[in-house]
Formats: structure tokens, sequence, C-alpha cells
């Protein structure tokens, strides 16, 4: 999980990941998208792939790089229970504010 | 809604969430100053929250627990590192019986409160936590989240676009 936030810290490869979810690419049709070279873009789904987000796999010539869901479902599950904590808390908090305002509270 | 806006720094290993409410800052405070309004809202509603020690200055260390519904105790621990009543407090939160027990591996994060006046005489309340390294994070989610809560699978659209 540690790889998978680092990865994801990065807005490249958080695009690159978001174009892999929607189906397969050539690392040369992705490098097109990024103004770097494709030995950078190689880099990128190498900590990618090290993270468990992506798979790589040959198809002739070509790499194919594909997106696996279910880790990044993990991370982002993660990040979202802990935004759900807060808001959970927050709303308490104002639950807390609201009894008191209403006169019944204690 | 009490919250309006969260912002997710996966670089710097932020979440910040700001709620806004209509009441002066001096009410909004109490929230955090008075243990028992703390008991109110720290715990959801299954692991209710008791704080036992409360010490709102400098270094001094608050302590609780929260009992799940078959009895089971949580213990965790703030060190307050800077207070200034009614407008900031920042704490180190972490999980244990105190905070001298925090180098045994246990992950802890820091907690920033702050209260600023709305224009309108409401108050907005910004909660930042800061994530000391993404190890310790994923530690800090998983334990936190045995805490009554259960993982709820969410969109993957929303950390893409983070």
């Amino acid at each position: 999980m540690d790889r998978v936030f680092h990865a994801l810290a990065d807005a490249t490869r958080r695009d690159i990941v978001r174009r892999v979810l929607d189906g397969e690419h050539s690392i040369s049709d992705l490098a097109r998208h990024y103004p770097m070279s494709m030995t950078a873009v190689q880099k990128h789904v190498g900590v990618l792939e090290g993270a468990g987000l992506v798979v790589k796999r040959r198809q002739g010539r070509e790499q194919r790089v594909v997106g696996r869901v279910e880790a990044l479902r993990r991370a982002e599950a993660l990040l979202a229970e802990y935004e759900r904590l807060w808001r959970e808390r927050f709303d308490r908090m104002g639950d807390v504010l609201m009894t008191e305002m209403e006169g019944n509270g204690r | 809604m009490s919250v309006t806006s969260v912002a997710k720094d996966l670089e710097a290993l932020t979440m910040t969430v700001t709620a806004e409410y209509d009441v002066s800052v001096d009410r909004a405070w109490q929230l955090w100053a008075d243990p028992r309004q703390l008991e109110r809202w720290w715990g959801p509603p299954t692991f209710p929250a008791t704080f036992e020690r409360h010490e709102l200055e400098p270094d001094g260390v608050v302590t609780y627990y929260m009992t799940g519904p078959e009895g089971e105790v949580h213990r965790g621990w703030w060190k307050v590192l800077e207070v200034e009543p009614p407008r900031r407090l920042v704490v180190q939160d972490g999980f244990g019986d105190e905070p001298s027990n925090a180098a045994a591996g246990m992950p802890s994060v820091t907690m920033r409160v702050t209260l600023a006046d709305r224009v309108d005489g409401g108050v907005v309340m910004t909660m930042l936590t800061a994530f000391p390294s993404l190890e310790a994070m994923e530690q800090m989610l998983q334990m936190g989240m045995e805490q009554g809560l259960t993982l709820a699978m969410g969109q993957i659209d929303r950390i893409l676009a983070a």
C-alpha cells in the first residue's frame, strides 16, 4: 500500500492509470499524451507496475499496459474511509451544537 | 451537511476537511475544550469515546478510550503541541495508553484544528491531518478503521481526480 500511495502521488502517473483503466494502451500510445520521452513514460509505468496498479504484457513487438482495478480500489477505499470518519465527526459536532440551540441539550 | 470541502494531498500526505456552523468561534471551541462535549462526537454511536485526562495546554496530555459493542476497548491519546483558545489546537493523535508508549512502533498523526469567523457571524472549522509517512498513513487508516467502521468501497474516480 505504501507503494500504491507513492505511485499515485504523481499527476502523470494518475493520468496513466486513468487511461489504462479505460482500456489497454501501448507505451507509445501513452507517450503521445505527455511532453516527455518514451523512456520517462516507461519509468512511470514501471513505478505503477511495482505498486501493483498496472501490469504490462507483451503483444508482438509492443508492450501493452493494463490497469488493475482492485489495487486502486483498495487505496481509494482507505482514504475514503478516513474522509468519511471526519465527515461523520463534523456532522456529529453539528448535532451537538443544534441540540443545544433547540434547548433540549445539556 | 456541515462539511464544505475535503482536500487530499497524496504528495504532502495531508487531508484537510473544512466545515461551517452557525455558532460563534467561542461556542465551537467548546466542542474541543469540554471533554463531555468531545465525547458526544469523537466516537461513532457504536464506539462511544470516554475522555479521561484532558489537559489542553502546551505539552498537555489527553487520553481517551472507545468502547465497542462487545465491550472491547480501544485506547488513544493526544499530546498537545500548540493551543491558542479559541482558535487553534495542534495535537499528536495516536493509539495506545499514552504518548510515552508511542515509540513502540505505534503510528500517530498530527491534527491541526483552526477556527475562524465567518463573515455572517458563523464559524469555519478546518481540520488538517498530516501523516508522517505513507507507511504510518496506511497503519493509521487500518487501525482507525477497526474502531467501529466498515470499509466502504468508493469510486475510483475520486482518487484519480485528487
